[in-house]
């Protein structure tokens, strides 16, 4: 019974860490389903967290943060369009710039508002999302097995927690059963043939870049404003670039994406509990190994040496109409 | 970078000055305007800003030595982030690649300090610059060999080899004597020579790596323009299909230039590890390799642009830090911003303007020409 309780709990903090991971990895896969590359992904996040935490200080509502993070986020996809979209510059350059200004800029304007060395204040409770139990979870909870998993597993988390969750099956049917995600996937393998269709590549992928943003507001919005209490300095420390690897790990498909999200998350929870710990035979695990883990099985992966990752055809190239 | 298409006629040429000097010094001038503004809004005087700026990098002895200490690193990240882009290859690995360098600089330096100064110096350097080309080997390898896209596995590696340098400096190489995941002090006579030792001038950083960054740099120029090799490698990073058509290997090339690249990023480690710090500490690299992006695309790629750049990006660092103690609402970050805008506008914006510029030149010059000529 132990073992398993421990289970659910390693279980239970999973769920927790692999939130911001989905909706990033599934807000990368939008952009990049479109051929549009994405590294700017971690910036997005940190701007989203930054102006959450700083709107829902002032306002004192968690909803009008959120809703800030959402259009922090939607303004930088706007600007990685402009760049990359409107006036074909290089995607990679373009994401990094992002990322590097966010970094300067979050903790610039947290100094000069808020003066605390880059932070924002601690959040007020009604200035955050809480847990939410389910309905039945306290009398579920001694019901053996199912009972558990139901209160401690199931119920519980905050509101952003369950709109992940319900993002991958969302994102899965856009992109494989609407007309919007049809033109998505196409311009991202073969932006002539949908040109030549009588449909704009540019409009397409900014729509798709701006799907982009929302999902990146959310999950950078997760981290100060649900999973924190409030902005710290460079709060995101890479989970841009670990959902990025998550995307490509999950072969650029939300379930596959889902699963390499949930692996990741499990390593780091795991990770946590196995800090100092003497395990038969291997001995002690270096924490380090685990952290570097999802980079290593990534890069096998893009070594086919894990399966084969097929990323969109057109992916990275600006499209330039022929005459 | 696409190269600007014949499309109707014989398109006027653009003179080199306006690829090489008036666009980057345009697009610099909106990250500073754009930079000006945001110090507007935190509630501070720009002007003032910037003069803090200037005087804090060039207005005194000091500060010029912290400041080409600086641009020392910049100049060895630029020139690897250039070689990798004249083969077509985008190297954000070169972070990754000096942690690295760092490493193999501080093994020398721990382990064979019973050698001289004459040996152990060129020893570390080179063992530094191995270091950096094995770290850049293994996704140019995987890029060459296996179609593994290159950015992405880079990438991975910086955080693999931040993994790695924790790890053992925590458990490995840490100084039993200390609390912090440092590795002990460096023989003194392992140490870099530093110019304040030579000339009459104050303490600075500043040490001999700046020499062989300009030495490098000269070498790049004549290995990129004046060699079998660099002449390979800029086919192979312009047309992959046209130089398999010659007989040049574009695996072997992107391995070549990607090792090199690797091999150049590993000297912020001499630099930084032998040169100032004396021993291995965590997160030395602090952003030069990425910065490395921004110089290699402002100067061109090519060695004089790229001192250029790295004279302004040191300048940056070492006034930046200067604008932190003087102004009362700017702190340290504000270097980050404006680092980040002139990124964003040399590099994913650069097509914002040129058109414009060059078109604007057209006019300017058909005007000039008498009308028979003109047509």
């Amino acid at each position: 019974m132990e073992t398993f309780q421990l289970i659910v709990l390693l279980m239970d903090a999973t769920v927790r860490v692999a939130t911001p991971l989905v909706l990033a990895a599934l807000a990368g896969m939008f952009s990049e389903r479109s051929g549009v590359v994405d590294i700017g992904l971690e910036g997005k996040m940190l701007g989203a967290a930054f102006a959450a935490a700083a709107v829902a200080s002032v306002s004192g509502s968690a909803w009008v943060g959120l809703g800030a993070g959402i259009l922090t986020s939607l303004a930088l996809a706007a600007l990685h369009g402009y760049a990359c979209v409107t006036h074909k510059g290089n995607q990679v350059v373009s994401g990094m710039a992002i990322n590097i200004v966010v970094a300067g800029l979050a903790p610039t304007l947290g100094y000069a508002w808020f003066h605390q060395g880059g932070q924002t204040p601690p959040l007020g409770a009604a200035a955050r999302f809480h847990s939410i139990d389910l309905p039945f979870s306290e009398a579920a909870r001694n019901i053996p097995v199912i009972g558990y998993i139901y209160s401690e597993l199931i119920s519980g988390h905050n509101i952003i927690v369950y709109m992940a969750a319900a993002a991958v099956p969302i994102t899965a049917w856009v992109m494989y059963r609407t007309r919007f995600g049809l033109r998505v996937r196409a311009v991202g393998e073969n932006p002539h043939a949908v040109d030549t269709a009588g449909i704009s590549v540019n409009l397409t992928r900014y729509k798709a870049l701006a799907v982009t943003g929302f999902l990146c507001g959310i999950s950078g919005s997760y981290l100060s404003i649900a999973h924190g209490a409030g902005f710290i300095r460079d709060m995101t420390a890479g989970k841009g670039y670990l959902a990025l690897a998550a995307l490509i790990f999950g072969k650029w498909k939300p379930v596959p994406t889902l699963i390499a999200c949930l692996l990741f998350a499990f390593t780091d929870a795991l990770q946590a509990r196995l800090q100092g710990l003497e395990l038969p035979v291997i001995g002690e695990i270096p924490v380090q190994f685990i952290q570097a883990l999802p980079y290593i099985l990534t890069v096998l992966l893009l070594a086919g040496f894990v399966g084969k990752a097929h990323p969109p055809k057109a992916i990275g190239e600006p499209y330039i109409k022929e005459r | 970078m696409t190269e600007e298409k014949a499309t109707f006629g014989a398109p006027l040429k653009i003179p080199g000055w306006i690829n090489y000097v008036l666009i980057p010094l345009i697009n610099l001038l909106a990250a500073f305007l754009i930079s000006a503004i945001v110090i507007l809004i935190v509630g501070d005087n720009p002007l003032k800003a910037l003069e803090v700026l200037v005087y804090g990098a060039f207005g005194y002895p000091e500060a010029i030595g912290y400041t080409l200490y600086y641009t020392t690193n910049f100049i060895f990240t630029g020139l690897a982030v250039a070689i990798a882009f004249h083969c077509g290859l985008f190297n954000i690995g070169a972070e990754g690649q000096a942690m690295l360098g760092g490493l193999g600089a501080a093994l020398v330096c721990l382990h064979l300090d019973w050698m001289p100064t004459l040996a152990i110096i060129p020893i570390a350097v080179v063992a530094a610059a191995l270091f950096g080309a094995a770290w850049a080997f293994i996704p140019a390898w995987l890029q060459a060999k296996r179609g593994s896209h290159i950015v992405i596995t880079t990438i991975m590696f910086n955080f693999i080899a931040s993994a790695l340098i924790t790890y053992l400096l925590v458990n490995v190489m840490v100084d039993p004597a200390g609390q912090s995941p440092v590795s002990r002090a460096f023989a003194e006579h392992s140490w870099l020579p530093h110019f304040d030792e030579f000339f009459d001038m104050p303490e600075t950083p500043l040490n001999i790596s700046f020499l062989y960054a300009i030495a490098l740099s000269v070498g790049f120029y004549f290995f990129v323009w004046h060699t079998r090799w660099g002449y390979e490698i800029r086919v192979v990073g312009q047309n992959e299909q046209a130089a398999r058509y010659a007989g040049i290997s574009p695996a072997r090339n992107i391995i070549i230039a990607m090792m090199i690249s690797g091999a150049l990023a590993g000297l912020v480690g001499v630099n930084e590890i032998e040169g100032v710090q004396h021993r291995l500490i965590l997160d030395f690299t602090g952003g030069y390799g990425f910065v490395g992006i921004a110089v290699a695309l402002m100067g061109r790629n090519n060695p004089i642009g790229i001192f250029m750049a790295a004279l302004l990006f040191g300048a940056l660092y070492q006034g930046g830090s200067e604008l932190a103690f003087d102004m009362k609402s700017i702190n340290k970050e504000m270097v980050i911003v404006i680092q980040g805008l002139i990124i964003l506008f040399s590099g994913a914006l650069e097509h914002m303007f040129r058109p414009r510029i060059e078109a604007a030149y057209r006019r300017l010059a058909l005007s000039r020409l008498k009308p028979e000529e003109a047509a």
